[in-house]
C-alpha cells in the first residue's frame, strides 16, 4: 500500500482497472463453464425421463401447441416455456408413456419434478423430485425416502392423488411421510395441478411416432 | 523475506491457535448452515479455501499498487470475482455438491474471515499472506468438517454419506436442522475455551496470575 495519499484520478482507475479485470475473467470463465453447465442439467434432465418412465430406450420432447402435441424443433432448446413434455419410446419404438415436468409451491421454495405418465393404463408410473430446497431432515424425505419415491411408481389417477395419513387402500392413495406432511401434500398438489392441465391433451392410444 | 520458521508460524496458527471459527468466531453463518452432512462442510472449506488462497495471492502481489483509500472496495471486487469463478466451476464440475450449497457459495463473498485475512496481511509479503491464507483455509476446512461430522453422525447415523449403525439407530433429526448446528458449535466453543484456558493455566503455572487473562 502506498503511503502517499492518492489523488480522485489514481482510485478511479484503480478501481476502473479492478473491475474491468474482474469483468474480462468473469466472461472468461463464464464462456467455458456454461457449455459444461447446461450440459449437465440437460443429463440430469435426462437421466430423469428413463427413470420416471421405465423401459423407456428413446424419448421425444414434444410442445403442446393449437390443441396438439407436435415435436420440438431440433436444434430448439428442450423444456422451452416449461411447457415441454416427453414421450419415451421402448426398443420397438413403441410410446410407453409421458415425462411430464411440474413445479409448484413447497414448504420453503419451489418444487421443480418430473413423473412418469402412462395414458393406455391411465396411471403414473414413476416420479422424481429435480430441485427442491424442503427442511433437511424432513422435508428432504420427499427425495429420500424410498417408501414415498416408489409409492408413485404404480399410481392410480383417477379422480385425482390424494395424501392419506397411513395405510393407503385405494390405489390412487400415498402415505404422506410422518414429519413432512406440508412436503408430501405439496408434491401430490404439484401432480395433480399438472394432471389437470396435461392429460386431456394426452393421447391415450399408440400413434405413430411424430418424427 | 520472511524465515521458513515464520511461514510455518502463519500457517500453524490458523489451524489451531487462531482458529478463524473456534477462536476469532468468523465465518459463523456458513458453519451454521451449510455443516449438516460432513461432505458439505469439506465443499464448503475446500470453496473457502479456494477464495481464501486467490484474494490473498491476487491481494498481496498488487499491495503496491492499490491506494489505500479505496482498498477495501478493491479486495471486494478481487473477493467477489473469486467467488463467481468458484461458484460457475462448481457448478460445472460438481453439480451435486453445488446443489446442496446453494446460495451459501455465493455468500462467501460476505465471509469475514476473508476481507479479515485481507486486511490483516495486505502489508506483508506474498509468501507470508498464503502461508496465513493456507492456514486460516485449513482451519476453516477443519472446523466445519468437524461440526459436519458430528451432526451428520448424529442427526442422520451416516458419515459421508455411508450408513454406520445399521437400521436400529434412530436418527437425531434436531442434529441436521438449524439448533443442532448451534448446539454443535456452542459445545465445541466451550470444549475449545476449556483447553485453551487449561493451556494458558500450566504456561503461566503461578496461581497468581490464572486471573490474567480471562478466557471467555
Amino acid at each position: 500500500m502506498t503511503q502517499r495519499e492518492a489523488g480522485p484520478a489514481r482510485m478511479m482507475s484503480t478501481l476502473g482497472i479492478a473491475g474491468f479485470c474482474s469483468g474480462l475473467a468473469l466472461v472468461g470463465v463464464y464462456l467455458i463453464t456454461q457449455p459444461r453447465i447446461a450440459r449437465n442439467q440437460a443429463e440430469a434432465l435426462e437421466a430423469a425421463i428413463f427413470r420416471v418412465l421405465p423401459g423407456a430406450r428413446s424419448r421425444e420432447a414434444l410442445v403442446f401447441q393449437r390443441g396438439e402435441l407436435v415435436p420440438v424443433q431440433a436444434g430448439a432448446a428442450d423444456a422451452s416455456g416449461g411447457e415441454a413434455v416427453y414421450a419415451g419410446y421402448d426398443e420397438a419404438g413403441r410410446r410407453i408413456g409421458f415425462a411430464i415436468p411440474a413445479e409448484g409451491p413447497g414448504f420453503q421454495d419451489t418444487i421443480e419434478l418430473i413423473y412418469g405418465y402412462d395414458p393406455a393404463r391411465r396411471r403414473i408410473v414413476g416420479m422424481q423430485v429435480l430441485e427442491s430446497r424442503e427442511t433437511p431432515g424432513l422435508g428432504d424425505k420427499i427425495i429420500k425416502d424410498q417408501d414415498f419415491v416408489s409409492s408413485f411408481s404404480d399410481l392410480g389417477v383417477t379422480p385425482e392423488v390424494v395424501v392419506v395419513r397411513r395405510g393407503r387402500s385405494r390405489d390412487n392413495e400415498v402415505d404422506a411421510i410422518s414429519g413432512a406432511t406440508i412436503s408430501s401434500n405439496a408434491v401430490v398438489k404439484i401432480i395433480n395441478d399438472s394432471n389437470a392441465r396435461w392429460l386431456e391433451r394426452l393421447p391415450a392410444a399408440e400413434t405413430e411416432p411424430e418424427r | 523475506m520472511s524465515t521458513p520458521a515464520q511461514t510455518y508460524e502463519e500457517l500453524a496458527k490458523g489451524i489451531w491457535r487462531e482458529n478463524p471459527v473456534f477462536v476469532q468466531l468468523l465465518g459463523l453463518c456458513p458453519a451454521l448452515a451449510v455443516t449438516n452432512s460432513a461432505i458439505n462442510g469439506l465443499a464448503m472449506g475446500a470453496a473457502t479455501a479456494f477464495v481464501l488462497l486467490g484474494s490473498s495471492l491476487l491481494v498481496s502481489s498488487l499491495r503496491n499498487l492499490i491506494p489505500k483509500q479505496v482498498r477495501i472496495t478493491s479486495f471486494i471486487i478481487v473477493i467477489a470475482t473469486f467467488v463467481t469463478v468458484a461458484d460457475l466451476s462448481l457448478q460445472a464440475l460438481a453439480p451435486a455438491v453445488h446443489k446442496e450449497l446453494g446460495a451459501f457459495v455465493a455468500l462467501i463473498v460476505v465471509n469475514c474471515v476473508i476481507l479479515g485475512r485481507q486486511e490483516a496481511f495486505a502489508r506483508h509479503s506474498v509468501g507470508a499472506a498464503l502461508a496465513d491464507a493456507a492456514g486460516m483455509s485449513l482451519g476453516f476446512g477443519l472446523a466445519l468438517l468437524s461440526v459436519g461430522t458430528i451432526r451428520e453422525v448424529l442427526g442422520s447415523g451416516s458419515l459421508f454419506g455411508v450408513d454406520l449403525f445399521g437400521p436400529h439407530f434412530e436418527p437425531w433429526v434436531v442434529m441436521v436442522l438449524p439448533p443442532g448446528g448451534f448446539i454443535t458449535l456452542g459445545l465445541m466453543l466451550a470444549v475449545f475455551a476449556h483447553l485453551r484456558a487449561r493451556r494458558e493455566r500450566a504456561r503461566k503455572g503461578a496461581a497468581g496470575t490464572l486471573e490474567e487473562r480471562r478466557v471467555a
